[in-house]
Protein backbone atom coordinates (compact mmCIF):
# COMPACT_ATOMS: atom_id res chain seq x y z
CA UNK A 1 0.00 0.00 0.00
CA UNK A 2 1.30 3.42 -0.97
CA UNK A 3 0.19 6.54 0.87
CA UNK A 4 0.95 10.25 1.02
CA UNK A 5 -0.07 12.73 3.64
CA UNK A 6 -0.17 16.52 3.44
CA UNK A 7 1.99 16.46 0.34
CA UNK A 8 3.41 19.69 -1.04
CA UNK A 9 5.72 20.06 -4.00
CA UNK A 10 7.25 23.35 -5.06
CA UNK A 11 9.39 24.08 -8.07
CA UNK A 12 11.08 27.43 -7.56
CA UNK A 13 8.32 29.65 -6.19
CA UNK A 14 5.55 27.84 -7.99
CA UNK A 15 3.45 25.37 -6.01
CA UNK A 16 3.09 22.30 -8.23
CA UNK A 17 1.18 20.17 -5.73
CA UNK A 18 -0.56 21.40 -2.59
CA UNK A 19 -1.94 19.46 0.32
CA UNK A 20 -2.57 16.09 -1.31
CA UNK A 21 -3.70 13.17 0.83
CA UNK A 22 -3.98 9.86 -0.94
CA UNK A 23 -4.00 6.20 -0.06
CA UNK A 24 -3.73 3.48 -2.65
CA UNK A 25 -5.64 0.50 -1.26
CA UNK A 26 -5.05 -3.11 -2.29
CA UNK A 27 -7.47 -4.19 -4.98
CA UNK A 28 -8.41 -0.66 -5.97
CA UNK A 29 -7.69 1.44 -9.03
CA UNK A 30 -7.39 5.15 -8.42
CA UNK A 31 -7.67 7.23 -11.58
CA UNK A 32 -6.04 10.65 -11.72
CA UNK A 33 -7.75 13.18 -13.97
CA UNK A 34 -7.01 16.81 -14.61
CA UNK A 35 -6.16 19.30 -17.35
CA UNK A 36 -2.62 19.64 -18.74
CA UNK A 37 -0.26 21.03 -16.14
CA UNK A 38 -2.53 20.14 -13.21
CA UNK A 39 0.31 18.16 -11.60
CA UNK A 40 -0.68 14.60 -12.53
CA UNK A 41 2.77 13.49 -13.67
CA UNK A 42 4.44 15.38 -10.82
CA UNK A 43 2.23 13.49 -8.39
CA UNK A 44 3.31 10.21 -9.97
CA UNK A 45 6.97 11.26 -9.81
CA UNK A 46 6.64 11.98 -6.10
CA UNK A 47 4.81 8.71 -5.48
CA UNK A 48 7.58 6.69 -7.10
CA UNK A 49 10.44 8.61 -5.51
CA UNK A 50 11.76 10.39 -8.60
CA UNK A 51 10.93 13.77 -7.05
CA UNK A 52 11.34 14.52 -3.37
CA UNK A 53 8.30 16.28 -1.88
CA UNK A 54 8.86 19.74 -0.38
CA UNK A 55 6.63 18.73 2.52
CA UNK A 56 4.92 15.53 3.53
CA UNK A 57 5.93 11.91 3.34
CA UNK A 58 5.46 9.06 0.92
CA UNK A 59 5.12 5.68 2.62
CA UNK A 60 5.22 2.27 0.98
CA UNK A 61 3.84 -0.52 3.20
CA UNK A 62 4.18 1.80 6.17
CA UNK A 63 7.85 2.59 5.59
CA UNK A 64 9.26 5.84 4.20
CA UNK A 65 9.75 5.31 0.46
CA UNK A 66 13.34 6.60 0.41
CA UNK A 67 14.40 4.15 3.12
CA UNK A 68 13.72 1.14 0.85
CA UNK A 69 16.56 -0.69 -0.80
CA UNK A 70 16.24 -0.35 -4.59
CA UNK A 71 15.70 -4.02 -5.33
CA UNK A 72 13.24 -4.66 -2.50
CA UNK A 73 11.24 -1.67 -3.59
CA UNK A 74 11.23 -2.79 -7.22
CA UNK A 75 9.63 -6.09 -6.15
CA UNK A 76 6.53 -4.34 -4.85
CA UNK A 77 6.38 -1.05 -6.75
CA UNK A 78 6.38 -0.81 -10.55
CA UNK A 79 6.10 2.34 -12.62
CA UNK A 80 5.11 2.83 -16.24
CA UNK A 81 6.30 6.22 -17.51
CA UNK A 82 4.50 8.14 -20.23
CA UNK A 83 7.20 7.62 -22.83
CA UNK A 84 10.14 5.30 -22.81
CA UNK A 85 13.10 5.82 -25.06
CA UNK A 86 14.90 2.63 -25.94
CA UNK A 87 17.27 2.87 -28.89
CA UNK A 88 18.63 -0.67 -28.97
CA UNK A 89 17.14 -3.59 -30.85
CA UNK A 90 16.10 -5.84 -27.98
CA UNK A 91 13.41 -8.35 -28.81
CA UNK A 92 10.04 -7.78 -27.20
CA UNK A 93 10.58 -10.86 -25.03
CA UNK A 94 13.89 -9.42 -23.77
CA UNK A 95 12.32 -6.05 -22.95
CA UNK A 96 9.56 -7.68 -20.92
CA UNK A 97 12.14 -10.00 -19.35
CA UNK A 98 13.88 -6.93 -17.88
CA UNK A 99 10.84 -6.60 -15.65
CA UNK A 100 11.99 -9.77 -13.86
CA UNK A 101 15.34 -8.17 -12.98
CA UNK A 102 14.51 -7.46 -9.32
CA UNK A 103 13.47 -11.08 -8.78
CA UNK A 104 15.59 -14.19 -8.56
CA UNK A 105 12.83 -16.51 -9.68
CA UNK A 106 14.84 -18.49 -12.22
CA UNK A 107 14.75 -18.65 -15.99
CA UNK A 108 11.85 -21.04 -16.35
CA UNK A 109 9.44 -19.20 -14.12
CA UNK A 110 10.51 -15.89 -15.62
CA UNK A 111 9.72 -17.24 -19.08
CA UNK A 112 6.21 -18.26 -17.99
CA UNK A 113 5.60 -14.89 -16.34
CA UNK A 114 6.85 -12.99 -19.39
CA UNK A 115 4.44 -14.96 -21.55
CA UNK A 116 1.52 -14.37 -19.18
CA UNK A 117 2.25 -10.64 -18.99
CA UNK A 118 2.58 -10.35 -22.77
CA UNK A 119 -0.73 -12.18 -23.24
CA UNK A 120 -2.39 -9.87 -20.71
CA UNK A 121 -1.21 -6.84 -22.67
CA UNK A 122 -2.27 -8.52 -25.93
CA UNK A 123 1.31 -8.40 -27.23
CA UNK A 124 2.26 -12.08 -27.15
CA UNK A 125 2.24 -12.27 -30.95
CA UNK A 126 5.00 -9.61 -30.98
CA UNK A 127 7.31 -11.55 -28.69
CA UNK A 128 10.04 -12.34 -31.23
CA UNK A 129 9.94 -8.93 -32.94
CA UNK A 130 12.58 -6.25 -32.48
CA UNK A 131 11.36 -3.47 -30.19
CA UNK A 132 12.60 -0.88 -32.68
CA UNK A 133 10.29 -2.19 -35.42
CA UNK A 134 7.13 -1.67 -33.35
CA UNK A 135 4.64 1.16 -33.65
CA UNK A 136 4.11 3.60 -30.80
CA UNK A 137 1.05 1.79 -29.51
CA UNK A 138 2.73 -1.61 -29.68
CA UNK A 139 5.70 -0.25 -27.73
CA UNK A 140 3.33 1.09 -25.11
CA UNK A 141 1.75 -2.35 -24.68
CA UNK A 142 5.19 -3.97 -24.45
CA UNK A 143 6.17 -1.62 -21.63
CA UNK A 144 2.87 -2.35 -19.92
CA UNK A 145 3.71 -6.05 -20.15
CA UNK A 146 7.13 -5.25 -18.66
CA UNK A 147 5.69 -3.60 -15.55
CA UNK A 148 3.04 -6.32 -15.26
CA UNK A 149 5.82 -8.92 -15.35
CA UNK A 150 7.65 -7.00 -12.65
CA UNK A 151 4.74 -7.44 -10.20
CA UNK A 152 3.18 -10.62 -11.63
CA UNK A 153 0.63 -11.81 -10.66
CA UNK A 154 0.02 -8.60 -8.75
CA UNK A 155 -0.69 -9.88 -5.26
CA UNK A 156 -1.73 -7.80 -2.25
CA UNK A 157 1.18 -5.63 -1.20
CA UNK A 158 2.21 -4.66 -4.72
CA UNK A 159 1.62 -1.23 -6.19
CA UNK A 160 1.43 -0.23 -9.83
CA UNK A 161 1.72 3.37 -11.06
CA UNK A 162 0.78 4.09 -14.68
CA UNK A 163 1.19 7.38 -16.53
CA UNK A 164 -1.29 7.54 -19.42
CA UNK A 165 -0.96 3.90 -20.46
CA UNK A 166 -3.59 4.31 -23.19
CA UNK A 167 -2.40 7.54 -24.83
CA UNK A 168 -1.28 5.88 -28.06
CA UNK A 169 -3.67 2.94 -28.20
CA UNK A 170 -6.57 2.19 -30.52
CA UNK A 171 -10.02 1.87 -28.91
CA UNK A 172 -9.84 -1.91 -28.57
CA UNK A 173 -6.46 -1.85 -26.88
CA UNK A 174 -7.43 0.99 -24.59
CA UNK A 175 -9.93 -1.44 -23.16
CA UNK A 176 -7.74 -4.57 -23.21
CA UNK A 177 -4.99 -2.59 -21.46
CA UNK A 178 -7.23 -1.25 -18.73
CA UNK A 179 -8.92 -4.65 -18.37
CA UNK A 180 -5.45 -6.15 -17.79
CA UNK A 181 -4.86 -3.49 -15.14
CA UNK A 182 -8.29 -4.24 -13.65
CA UNK A 183 -7.36 -7.95 -13.45
CA UNK A 184 -4.13 -7.12 -11.64
CA UNK A 185 -6.06 -4.99 -9.18
CA UNK A 186 -8.60 -7.76 -8.68
CA UNK A 187 -5.72 -10.05 -7.69
CA UNK A 188 -4.82 -7.59 -4.93
CA UNK A 189 -2.52 -4.93 -6.35
CA UNK A 190 -3.01 -1.25 -5.59
CA UNK A 191 -3.08 0.79 -8.78
CA UNK A 192 -2.84 4.46 -9.65
CA UNK A 193 -3.44 5.38 -13.26
CA UNK A 194 -3.29 8.78 -14.95
CA UNK A 195 -5.89 9.03 -17.70
CA UNK A 196 -7.29 11.64 -20.05
CA UNK A 197 -10.37 9.79 -21.19
CA UNK A 198 -13.15 10.48 -18.69
CA UNK A 199 -15.25 7.51 -19.80
CA UNK A 200 -12.36 5.04 -19.50
CA UNK A 201 -11.77 6.36 -16.00
CA UNK A 202 -15.45 6.04 -15.16
CA UNK A 203 -15.54 2.45 -16.34
CA UNK A 204 -12.36 1.02 -14.81
CA UNK A 205 -11.52 3.09 -11.72
CA UNK A 206 -12.79 2.54 -8.20
CA UNK A 207 -11.98 6.08 -7.16
CA UNK A 208 -11.05 9.18 -9.09
CA UNK A 209 -8.73 11.96 -7.99
CA UNK A 210 -9.58 15.16 -9.84
CA UNK A 211 -6.63 17.54 -9.82
CA UNK A 212 -6.84 21.25 -10.50
CA UNK A 213 -3.71 23.39 -10.41
CA UNK A 214 -2.02 21.01 -8.04
CA UNK A 215 -4.91 20.76 -5.62
CA UNK A 216 -7.32 17.95 -5.00
CA UNK A 217 -10.68 19.08 -6.39
CA UNK A 218 -12.36 15.79 -5.59
CA UNK A 219 -11.41 12.28 -4.53
CA UNK A 220 -14.29 9.83 -4.53
CA UNK A 221 -16.10 7.14 -6.52
CA UNK A 222 -16.62 8.02 -10.20
CA UNK A 223 -20.33 8.78 -9.88
CA UNK A 224 -19.64 11.50 -7.32
CA UNK A 225 -16.59 12.98 -9.03
CA UNK A 226 -17.71 13.04 -12.64
CA UNK A 227 -20.49 15.62 -12.31
CA UNK A 228 -21.25 18.36 -14.86
CA UNK A 229 -20.39 20.99 -12.24
CA UNK A 230 -17.00 19.50 -11.39
CA UNK A 231 -16.02 18.96 -15.02
CA UNK A 232 -17.08 22.51 -15.87
CA UNK A 233 -15.03 23.87 -12.99
CA UNK A 234 -11.90 21.82 -13.67
CA UNK A 235 -11.81 21.33 -17.46
CA UNK A 236 -14.10 24.16 -18.55
CA UNK A 237 -16.27 21.79 -20.59
CA UNK A 238 -20.04 21.56 -20.81
CA UNK A 239 -21.16 17.96 -20.44
CA UNK A 240 -24.12 15.73 -19.82
CA UNK A 241 -23.59 12.85 -17.46
CA UNK A 242 -25.85 9.81 -17.73
CA UNK A 243 -25.68 6.31 -16.41
CA UNK A 244 -24.27 3.73 -18.80
CA UNK A 245 -27.32 1.82 -20.05
CA UNK A 246 -25.82 -1.62 -19.41
CA UNK A 247 -23.15 -1.14 -16.75
CA UNK A 248 -24.48 1.76 -14.73
CA UNK A 249 -21.25 3.75 -14.38
CA UNK A 250 -21.36 7.43 -15.35
CA UNK A 251 -21.11 8.23 -19.04
CA UNK A 252 -19.79 11.66 -19.93
CA UNK A 253 -21.18 13.23 -23.10
CA UNK A 254 -20.00 16.53 -24.52
CA UNK A 255 -22.81 18.99 -25.18
CA UNK B 1 13.34 -10.52 -35.39
CA UNK B 2 15.75 -13.35 -35.78
CA UNK B 3 19.27 -12.79 -34.60
CA UNK B 4 21.94 -13.65 -37.12
CA UNK B 5 23.91 -15.78 -34.68
CA UNK B 6 23.17 -17.58 -31.46
CA UNK B 7 25.56 -16.44 -28.71
CA UNK B 8 27.23 -19.85 -28.70
CA UNK B 9 28.01 -19.75 -32.40
CA UNK B 10 29.28 -16.20 -32.02
CA UNK B 11 31.64 -17.14 -29.22
CA UNK B 12 32.99 -20.16 -31.09
CA UNK B 13 33.53 -18.06 -34.22
CA UNK B 14 35.18 -15.25 -32.30
CA UNK B 15 37.38 -17.69 -30.39
CA UNK B 16 38.63 -19.22 -33.64
CA UNK B 17 39.16 -15.81 -35.26
CA UNK B 18 41.06 -14.69 -32.19
CA UNK B 19 43.33 -17.74 -32.28
CA UNK B 20 43.98 -17.17 -35.98
CA UNK B 21 44.82 -13.52 -35.36
CA UNK B 22 47.19 -14.43 -32.54
CA UNK B 23 48.96 -17.03 -34.65
CA UNK B 24 49.28 -14.68 -37.67
CA UNK B 25 50.48 -11.88 -35.42
CA UNK B 26 53.16 -14.15 -33.99
CA UNK B 27 54.21 -15.69 -37.30
CA UNK B 28 54.15 -12.77 -39.75
CA UNK B 29 56.50 -9.82 -39.86
CA UNK B 30 59.73 -8.69 -41.46
CA UNK B 31 61.09 -12.16 -40.66
CA UNK B 32 58.48 -14.78 -41.49
CA UNK B 33 58.55 -17.62 -39.01
CA UNK B 34 57.33 -20.97 -40.35
CA UNK B 35 54.27 -22.29 -38.55
CA UNK B 36 56.15 -25.15 -36.94
CA UNK B 37 58.89 -22.85 -35.67
CA UNK B 38 56.32 -20.52 -34.14
CA UNK B 39 54.86 -23.43 -32.20
CA UNK B 40 58.17 -24.85 -31.11
CA UNK B 41 59.65 -21.50 -30.14
CA UNK B 42 56.47 -20.82 -28.25
CA UNK B 43 56.80 -24.09 -26.41
CA UNK B 44 60.43 -23.30 -25.63
CA UNK B 45 59.34 -19.95 -24.21
CA UNK B 46 57.01 -21.86 -21.91
CA UNK B 47 59.97 -23.89 -20.69
CA UNK B 48 59.66 -27.04 -22.82
CA UNK B 49 63.23 -28.09 -23.67
CA UNK B 50 63.32 -28.26 -27.49
CA UNK B 51 66.30 -27.69 -29.72
CA UNK B 52 66.65 -27.07 -33.44
CA UNK B 53 68.27 -24.96 -36.09
CA UNK B 54 67.37 -21.28 -35.90
CA UNK B 55 65.08 -21.93 -32.96
CA UNK B 56 67.10 -19.63 -30.74
CA UNK B 57 66.55 -16.73 -33.12
CA UNK B 58 62.88 -17.60 -33.46
CA UNK B 59 62.55 -17.68 -29.72
CA UNK B 60 64.20 -14.29 -29.44
CA UNK B 61 61.93 -12.69 -32.06
CA UNK B 62 58.89 -14.32 -30.54
CA UNK B 63 59.65 -13.65 -26.92
CA UNK B 64 61.09 -10.14 -27.14
CA UNK B 65 59.14 -8.63 -30.03
CA UNK B 66 56.08 -10.44 -31.26
CA UNK B 67 54.61 -11.85 -28.07
CA UNK B 68 54.55 -8.53 -26.19
CA UNK B 69 53.22 -6.85 -29.31
CA UNK B 70 50.48 -9.44 -29.73
CA UNK B 71 49.50 -9.21 -26.08
CA UNK B 72 49.51 -5.43 -26.33
CA UNK B 73 47.25 -5.57 -29.38
CA UNK B 74 44.84 -7.99 -27.72
CA UNK B 75 44.64 -5.97 -24.53
CA UNK B 76 44.32 -2.57 -26.21
CA UNK B 77 41.62 -3.83 -28.58
CA UNK B 78 39.75 -5.58 -25.80
CA UNK B 79 39.82 -2.69 -23.37
CA UNK B 80 38.89 -0.12 -26.03
CA UNK B 81 35.93 -2.24 -27.12
CA UNK B 82 34.79 -2.67 -23.50
CA UNK B 83 35.14 1.08 -22.93
CA UNK B 84 33.00 1.62 -26.02
CA UNK B 85 30.28 -0.66 -24.62
CA UNK B 86 30.45 1.15 -21.27
CA UNK B 87 30.16 4.58 -22.91
CA UNK B 88 27.30 3.54 -25.16
CA UNK B 89 25.49 2.15 -22.14
CA UNK B 90 26.19 5.29 -20.13
CA UNK B 91 24.92 7.61 -22.86
CA UNK B 92 22.26 5.09 -23.89
CA UNK B 93 23.31 5.77 -27.42
CA UNK B 94 25.05 3.44 -29.86
CA UNK B 95 27.05 6.30 -31.40
CA UNK B 96 29.08 7.11 -28.29
CA UNK B 97 32.74 6.25 -28.80
CA UNK B 98 35.64 7.15 -26.53
CA UNK B 99 37.46 8.74 -29.49
CA UNK B 100 34.49 10.68 -30.83
CA UNK B 101 33.47 12.25 -27.54
CA UNK B 102 36.99 13.33 -26.64
CA UNK B 103 37.85 10.85 -23.88
CA UNK B 104 40.84 9.54 -25.82
CA UNK B 105 42.09 13.08 -26.46
CA UNK B 106 41.80 13.86 -22.79
CA UNK B 107 43.80 10.76 -22.01
CA UNK B 108 46.37 11.75 -24.64
CA UNK B 109 46.67 15.15 -23.00
CA UNK B 110 47.26 13.47 -19.67
CA UNK B 111 49.90 11.27 -21.30
CA UNK B 112 51.55 14.30 -22.91
CA UNK B 113 51.70 16.06 -19.56
CA UNK B 114 53.41 12.99 -18.12
CA UNK B 115 55.88 12.69 -21.01
CA UNK B 116 56.85 16.35 -21.17
CA UNK B 117 56.72 16.82 -17.42
CA UNK B 118 58.87 13.72 -17.03
CA UNK B 119 61.51 15.01 -19.42
CA UNK B 120 61.57 18.38 -17.66
CA UNK B 121 62.13 16.63 -14.40
CA UNK B 122 65.12 14.95 -16.00
CA UNK B 123 63.64 11.59 -16.89
CA UNK B 124 61.63 9.12 -14.89
CA UNK B 125 62.70 5.67 -13.86
CA UNK B 126 62.02 3.12 -16.64
CA UNK B 127 60.11 0.70 -14.48
CA UNK B 128 57.91 3.42 -13.05
CA UNK B 129 57.21 5.49 -16.17
CA UNK B 130 54.41 3.33 -17.69
CA UNK B 131 52.43 3.54 -14.44
CA UNK B 132 52.80 7.32 -14.20
CA UNK B 133 51.74 7.55 -17.84
CA UNK B 134 48.69 5.39 -17.20
CA UNK B 135 47.64 7.36 -14.15
CA UNK B 136 47.97 10.70 -15.97
CA UNK B 137 46.08 9.36 -18.99
CA UNK B 138 43.40 8.01 -16.64
CA UNK B 139 43.01 11.42 -15.00
CA UNK B 140 42.79 13.14 -18.38
CA UNK B 141 40.20 10.64 -19.59
CA UNK B 142 38.23 10.85 -16.36
CA UNK B 143 38.04 14.63 -16.57
CA UNK B 144 36.76 14.62 -20.13
CA UNK B 145 34.27 11.76 -19.61
CA UNK B 146 32.75 13.51 -16.63
CA UNK B 147 32.63 16.82 -18.48
CA UNK B 148 31.03 15.43 -21.66
CA UNK B 149 28.54 13.57 -19.51
CA UNK B 150 27.58 16.74 -17.62
CA UNK B 151 27.30 18.71 -20.85
CA UNK B 152 25.44 16.08 -22.87
CA UNK B 153 22.73 15.31 -20.33
CA UNK B 154 19.68 17.33 -19.54
CA UNK B 155 16.78 16.10 -17.41
CA UNK B 156 17.97 12.53 -17.61
CA UNK B 157 18.07 12.54 -21.41
CA UNK B 158 21.15 12.43 -23.61
CA UNK B 159 21.40 14.93 -26.37
CA UNK B 160 23.51 13.20 -29.00
CA UNK B 161 24.18 16.47 -30.80
CA UNK B 162 25.43 18.17 -27.63
CA UNK B 163 27.46 15.11 -26.74
CA UNK B 164 29.23 15.01 -30.11
CA UNK B 165 29.67 18.79 -30.24
CA UNK B 166 31.10 18.82 -26.73
CA UNK B 167 33.37 15.99 -27.88
CA UNK B 168 34.59 18.07 -30.83
CA UNK B 169 35.24 21.08 -28.62
CA UNK B 170 37.05 19.06 -25.97
CA UNK B 171 39.07 17.18 -28.59
CA UNK B 172 40.13 20.52 -30.10
CA UNK B 173 41.02 21.86 -26.67
CA UNK B 174 43.02 18.79 -25.70
CA UNK B 175 44.74 18.68 -29.10
CA UNK B 176 45.78 22.31 -28.84
CA UNK B 177 47.19 21.65 -25.40
CA UNK B 178 49.08 18.63 -26.77
CA UNK B 179 50.20 20.89 -29.65
CA UNK B 180 51.53 23.39 -27.15
CA UNK B 181 53.51 20.63 -25.47
CA UNK B 182 54.75 19.49 -28.88
CA UNK B 183 55.95 23.01 -29.57
CA UNK B 184 57.75 23.24 -26.26
CA UNK B 185 59.20 19.73 -26.34
CA UNK B 186 62.76 18.78 -27.28
CA UNK B 187 63.52 16.41 -30.15
CA UNK B 188 63.35 13.12 -28.29
CA UNK B 189 60.11 14.02 -26.53
CA UNK B 190 58.70 15.24 -29.84
CA UNK B 191 59.12 11.80 -31.38
CA UNK B 192 57.33 10.16 -28.47
CA UNK B 193 54.48 12.67 -28.66
CA UNK B 194 54.01 12.19 -32.40
CA UNK B 195 53.92 8.46 -31.89
CA UNK B 196 51.18 8.97 -29.30
CA UNK B 197 49.00 10.98 -31.61
CA UNK B 198 48.93 8.33 -34.32
CA UNK B 199 48.88 5.21 -32.20
CA UNK B 200 51.13 2.22 -32.67
CA UNK B 201 51.86 -1.15 -31.16
CA UNK B 202 55.49 -0.74 -32.19
CA UNK B 203 58.15 -1.11 -29.54
CA UNK B 204 55.90 -3.08 -27.22
CA UNK B 205 57.66 -4.13 -24.06
CA UNK B 206 56.56 -6.05 -21.01
CA UNK B 207 57.08 -2.93 -18.92
CA UNK B 208 54.50 -1.02 -20.94
CA UNK B 209 52.27 -4.07 -20.96
CA UNK B 210 51.79 -4.66 -17.23
CA UNK B 211 49.66 -1.65 -16.27
CA UNK B 212 47.48 -2.26 -19.32
CA UNK B 213 46.99 -5.96 -18.60
CA UNK B 214 46.05 -5.11 -15.01
CA UNK B 215 43.45 -2.60 -16.15
CA UNK B 216 42.09 -4.81 -18.93
CA UNK B 217 41.72 -7.70 -16.51
CA UNK B 218 40.01 -5.50 -13.96
CA UNK B 219 37.56 -3.95 -16.42
CA UNK B 220 36.89 -7.31 -18.09
CA UNK B 221 36.03 -8.86 -14.73
CA UNK B 222 34.06 -5.90 -13.42
CA UNK B 223 31.77 -4.87 -16.27
CA UNK B 224 30.07 -8.25 -16.92
CA UNK B 225 28.88 -8.24 -13.30
CA UNK B 226 26.81 -5.21 -14.23
CA UNK B 227 25.51 -6.59 -17.54
CA UNK B 228 21.87 -6.83 -16.44
CA UNK B 229 21.98 -3.39 -14.84
CA UNK B 230 23.36 -2.03 -18.12
CA UNK B 231 20.47 -3.69 -19.98
CA UNK B 232 18.02 -1.98 -17.64
CA UNK B 233 19.81 1.35 -18.04
CA UNK B 234 19.13 1.26 -21.78
CA UNK B 235 15.42 1.61 -20.94
CA UNK B 236 16.12 4.93 -19.27
CA UNK B 237 17.51 6.09 -15.96
CA UNK B 238 14.25 6.29 -14.07
CA UNK B 239 13.08 2.98 -15.57
CA UNK B 240 16.31 1.37 -14.37
CA UNK B 241 15.79 2.86 -10.91
CA UNK B 242 12.26 1.45 -10.82
CA UNK B 243 13.73 -1.93 -11.67
CA UNK B 244 15.89 -1.68 -8.57
CA UNK B 245 19.19 -0.65 -10.17
CA UNK B 246 21.46 1.70 -8.23
CA UNK B 247 21.73 4.05 -11.20
CA UNK B 248 24.04 6.66 -9.68
CA UNK B 249 26.49 3.99 -8.59
CA UNK B 250 26.32 2.29 -11.97
CA UNK B 251 27.00 5.56 -13.80
CA UNK B 252 30.03 6.26 -11.61
CA UNK B 253 31.36 2.78 -12.35
CA UNK B 254 30.83 3.23 -16.09
CA UNK B 255 32.58 6.61 -16.16
CA UNK B 256 35.45 5.19 -14.17
CA UNK B 257 35.78 2.01 -16.25
CA UNK B 258 35.72 4.01 -19.49
CA UNK B 259 38.35 6.45 -18.31
CA UNK B 260 40.47 3.70 -16.81
CA UNK B 261 40.32 1.54 -19.94
CA UNK B 262 40.89 4.34 -22.43
CA UNK B 263 43.58 5.86 -20.24
CA UNK B 264 45.51 2.59 -20.02
CA UNK B 265 45.12 1.91 -23.75
CA UNK B 266 46.25 5.41 -24.71
CA UNK B 267 49.19 5.24 -22.32
CA UNK B 268 50.30 1.93 -23.82
CA UNK B 269 49.60 2.44 -27.52
CA UNK B 270 48.59 6.02 -28.19
CA UNK B 271 45.41 7.20 -29.86
CA UNK B 272 43.68 4.34 -31.64
CA UNK B 273 40.22 5.37 -32.72
CA UNK B 274 36.91 3.75 -33.65
CA UNK B 275 37.49 0.33 -32.05
CA UNK B 276 35.06 1.28 -29.31
CA UNK B 277 32.47 2.23 -31.92
CA UNK B 278 32.85 -0.49 -34.53
CA UNK B 279 33.25 -3.57 -32.35
CA UNK B 280 30.18 -3.30 -30.09
CA UNK B 281 28.13 -2.38 -33.15
CA UNK B 282 29.19 -5.45 -35.06
CA UNK B 283 28.52 -7.64 -32.06
CA UNK B 284 25.03 -6.17 -31.57
CA UNK B 285 24.32 -6.59 -35.26
CA UNK B 286 25.22 -10.27 -35.03
CA UNK B 287 23.81 -11.29 -31.68
CA UNK B 288 21.58 -8.52 -30.31
CA UNK B 289 22.10 -5.89 -27.61
CA UNK B 290 22.03 -8.06 -24.46
CA UNK B 291 25.08 -6.98 -22.47
CA UNK B 292 25.57 -10.49 -21.10
CA UNK B 293 26.64 -11.37 -24.64
CA UNK B 294 27.87 -7.99 -25.89
CA UNK B 295 30.48 -7.52 -23.15
CA UNK B 296 32.45 -10.78 -23.47
CA UNK B 297 31.99 -10.86 -27.25
CA UNK B 298 33.28 -7.28 -27.59
CA UNK B 299 36.28 -8.21 -25.50
CA UNK B 300 37.17 -11.02 -27.90
CA UNK B 301 36.24 -9.16 -31.07
CA UNK B 302 38.10 -6.00 -30.03
CA UNK B 303 41.35 -7.85 -29.46
CA UNK B 304 40.94 -9.80 -32.71
CA UNK B 305 40.11 -6.75 -34.81
CA UNK B 306 43.04 -4.79 -33.45
CA UNK B 307 45.45 -7.64 -34.19
CA UNK B 308 44.21 -7.79 -37.79
CA UNK B 309 44.52 -4.00 -38.07
CA UNK B 310 48.05 -4.28 -36.72
CA UNK B 311 48.84 -6.95 -39.32
CA UNK B 312 47.71 -4.55 -42.04
CA UNK B 313 49.78 -1.78 -40.45
CA UNK B 314 52.84 -4.04 -40.37
CA UNK B 315 52.51 -5.65 -43.78
CA UNK B 316 50.90 -3.05 -46.08
CA UNK B 317 54.09 -1.05 -46.59
CA UNK B 318 56.65 -3.56 -45.28
CA UNK B 319 59.38 -3.08 -44.23
CA UNK B 320 58.04 0.35 -43.26
CA UNK B 321 55.18 0.37 -40.76
CA UNK B 322 51.96 2.36 -40.75
CA UNK B 323 50.73 3.76 -37.44
CA UNK B 324 47.80 1.55 -36.49
CA UNK B 325 45.64 4.55 -35.64
CA UNK B 326 45.59 5.35 -39.35
CA UNK B 327 44.42 1.83 -40.20
CA UNK B 328 41.61 1.79 -37.64
CA UNK B 329 40.49 5.26 -38.76
CA UNK B 330 40.35 4.03 -42.37
CA UNK B 331 38.07 1.20 -41.25
CA UNK B 332 36.15 3.09 -38.60
CA UNK B 333 35.38 6.48 -40.14
CA UNK B 334 33.47 5.07 -43.15
CA UNK B 335 31.66 2.73 -40.76
CA UNK B 336 30.59 5.71 -38.65
CA UNK B 337 29.33 7.51 -41.76
CA UNK B 338 27.43 4.36 -42.74
CA UNK B 339 25.76 4.31 -39.32
CA UNK B 340 24.80 7.97 -39.63
CA UNK B 341 23.24 7.44 -43.04
CA UNK B 342 21.44 4.29 -41.94
CA UNK B 343 20.18 5.98 -38.78
CA UNK B 344 18.69 8.77 -40.87
CA UNK B 345 16.97 6.42 -43.30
Amino acid sequence: MLEVEALHLRRGHKAVLSDIDLQLQPGQIVGVLGPNGAGKSSLLSVLCGELAPSQGHVRLAGRALDSWRGQDRARCLAVLPQVSSLGFSFTVREVVGLGRLPHASGERQDGEIVEAALRAADAWHLCARSYLQLSGGERQRVHLARVLAQLWPGATGTTLLLDEPTSMLDPLHQHTTLQAVRDVADRGAAVLVILHDLNLAARYCDRILLLQEGRCHALDVPSRVLTPQALKAVFGIEVLVQAHPERGHPLVIMR
Amino acid sequence: MRRLLAPRTLFIGLGLACLLAVWLSLALGPVNLPLADTWRAGLRLLGVPLSGEGLGQAELILGQIRLPRTLLGLAVGAVLALSGVAMQGLFRNPLADPGLVGVASGAALGAAVAIVGGSWLGGIDEAFAPYLLSVCALLGGLGVTALVYRLGRRDGQTSVATMLLAGIALTALASSAVGLFTYLADDATLRTLTFWNLGSLNGASYQRLWPLLLVTGGVALWLPRRAQALNALLLGESEARHLGVDVEGLKRELVFCTALGVGAAVAAAGLIGFIGLVVPHLVRLLAGPDHRVVLPASLLAGGTLLLFADLIARLALAPAELPIGIVTAFIGAPFFLFLLIRGRG
